[in-house]
């Protein structure tokens, strides 16, 4: 039976677009917390952290989003861990994105002048005391234009666990094409529904990083 | 919980997945040529135009930038057809990752021409250039090396991005592997060597573009400088 694209199937997709934003909040907590580690551990002292960190980096940037997502899917099942498609999903977004943010945060770190360590040390604050006090505080400053940029990736990377079965937007609009067969508009819909989240991430993200430069001259 | 990697069915597959392998290449290739290229024009266009005129350009650069790569290759792929207009599942592919980097290279192309100073202009008429000529070497040459970095960085992107492709059946190297581990039910050791094969190429695109651009641009030391940095990497793109 072939049913029209009216009301029902649009209140659907935006339906599904909220797990396609639990899908970006899960995987950027999560992604975030792991990707904070790899930024302290990619910039600490010692050198055998610091290497682990930076192959974890470039290994994950080099391999597609998709790859990440078969692999965590399917080495866990073959390890005999069977885990519900959302959760083996927001796992591997999550490890996805905690390689960029980790390399985000990295760069905003370093970016942090070497005299403010110097400075926080001859206090004699103590590492942490220093990360706490001295140099976070400067660094979120810095990363935070980019970091809301990077949502913006991650919104439509959710749209690739379409795959497994999950029923996000994306999938949501397969199955509305398959009932519907008006796959442009369908399609187009969701491309809307997914700008309408991502354009106003994006603005806030140039914006910020306008106040920031503006602050910075002034 | 037995753990053991089996590669020997997959390696029976290998010519699958070098045809596959080949595919990624051939599309990848395609798509930064062309896509650079449409990202270059629409950059240049821009900057020639008036300020009320340029927004086609920056419609075309936000729709592409804020929504998924998959849904635009659904929306070429599934709907063109239903307005009369056919594609394969090859060029829908290409197609969709030519627009894709069209957009994220304008916006590139975008930020290194408007890093040129004002003043370089002035100079370089001064010094009696012709208009073409200022805009060929003191605009569009330090504007794209200033922003190759960033440049190298999307088209790693866009590669890595092909790998979606594969939803809609092309048969690139993800696509060889779904195939592959439909076979050979060794889903794990497919994937983890098609991972291998894509970052080995992502490193081999960014030492060749790397070693282009230095090639490129080998003229004047400082155009690496600081200035490289105008653009900040888009992060994570892969859309």
């Amino acid at each position: 039976m072939i049913r029209p694209f009216g009301v029902d199937e649009i209140l659907f997709l935006l339906q599904s677009a909220g797990w396609t934003l639990v899908l970006t909040l899960a995987a950027s907590l999560l992604g975030g917390a792991l990707g904070l580690a790899i930024a302290l551990a990619r910039v600490a002292d010692n050198p055998v952290a610091r290497e682990l960190a930076r192959g974890y980096i470039a290994v994950l940037q080099g391999v597609p989003v998709l790859m990440v997502l078969f692999l965590s899917y399917y080495g866990l099942s073959h390890a005999g861990i069977e885990l519900p498609p959302i959760v083996a999903a927001s796992l591997s977004l999550s490890i996805y994105a905690s390689a960029y943010l980790g390399d985000i945060w990295r760069g905003a770190i370093q970016s942090v002048p070497r005299q403010q360590w110097e400075a926080s040390a001859s206090l004699a604050l103590s590492r942490a005391q220093q990360y706490r006090y001295v140099i976070l505080p400067q660094s979120v400053k810095i990363a935070l234009p980019p970091t809301v940029g990077f949502l913006v990736q991650l919104v439509k990377n959710t749209s690739i666990v379409s795959i497994v079965s999950v029923v996000e937007l994306t999938r949501a609009g397969q199955l509305v094409n398959n009932v519907t067969f008006q796959p442009f508009k369908v399609f187009v819909t969701v491309a809307l529904i997914y700008f309408a989240i991502c354009y106003p991430l994006s603005r806030v993200s140039r914006r910020l990083e306008g106040s920031f430069s503006v602050h910075r001259s002034g | 919980m037995a753990f053991e990697l089996q590669f020997a069915p997959v390696l029976a597959d290998a010519p699958v997945l070098l045809e596959g392998f080949w595919l990624t290449v051939k599309l990848s290739f395609s798509a930064i040529c062309l896509g650079a290229g449409i990202g270059l024009s629409a950059a240049m266009a821009r900057s020639m135009l008036a300020a009320r005129h340029r927004w086609p350009i920056d419609l075309y650069v936000e729709l592409i930038r804020n929504t998924p790569f998959l849904v635009q290759l659904y929306i070429i792929f599934f709907g063109l057809p239903s307005l009369g207009i056919r594609v394969s599942a090859e060029s829908a592919g290409l197609l969709a990752m030519t627009i894709n980097l069209g957009a994220y290279t304008t916006e590139i192309f975008r930020a290194g021409i408007d890093s040129i100073h004002r003043s370089q202009i002035e100079a370089g008429l001064s010094l009696a250039l012709t208009r073409r000529q200022v805009f060929q070497y003191v605009i569009l040459k330090p504007a794209v090396s200033r922003v190759w970095p960033s440049l190298v960085s999307q088209f790693i992107l866009i590669m890595l991005t092909s790998s979606v492709c594969s939803f809609i059946s092309v048969e690139e190297l993800s696509g060889a592997a779904a195939l592959i581990q439909s076979e050979t039910y060794r889903s794990f050791e497919v994937y983890l060597l098609v991972s291998l094969l894509y970052l080995l190429l992502a490193l081999a695109f960014k030492a060749g573009l790397t070693a282009l651009g230095r090639l490129l641009f080998a003229t004047k030391a400082p155009a690496a400088g600081p200035a490289a940095q105008v653009v900040p990497p888009v992060a994570g793109g892969q859309p």
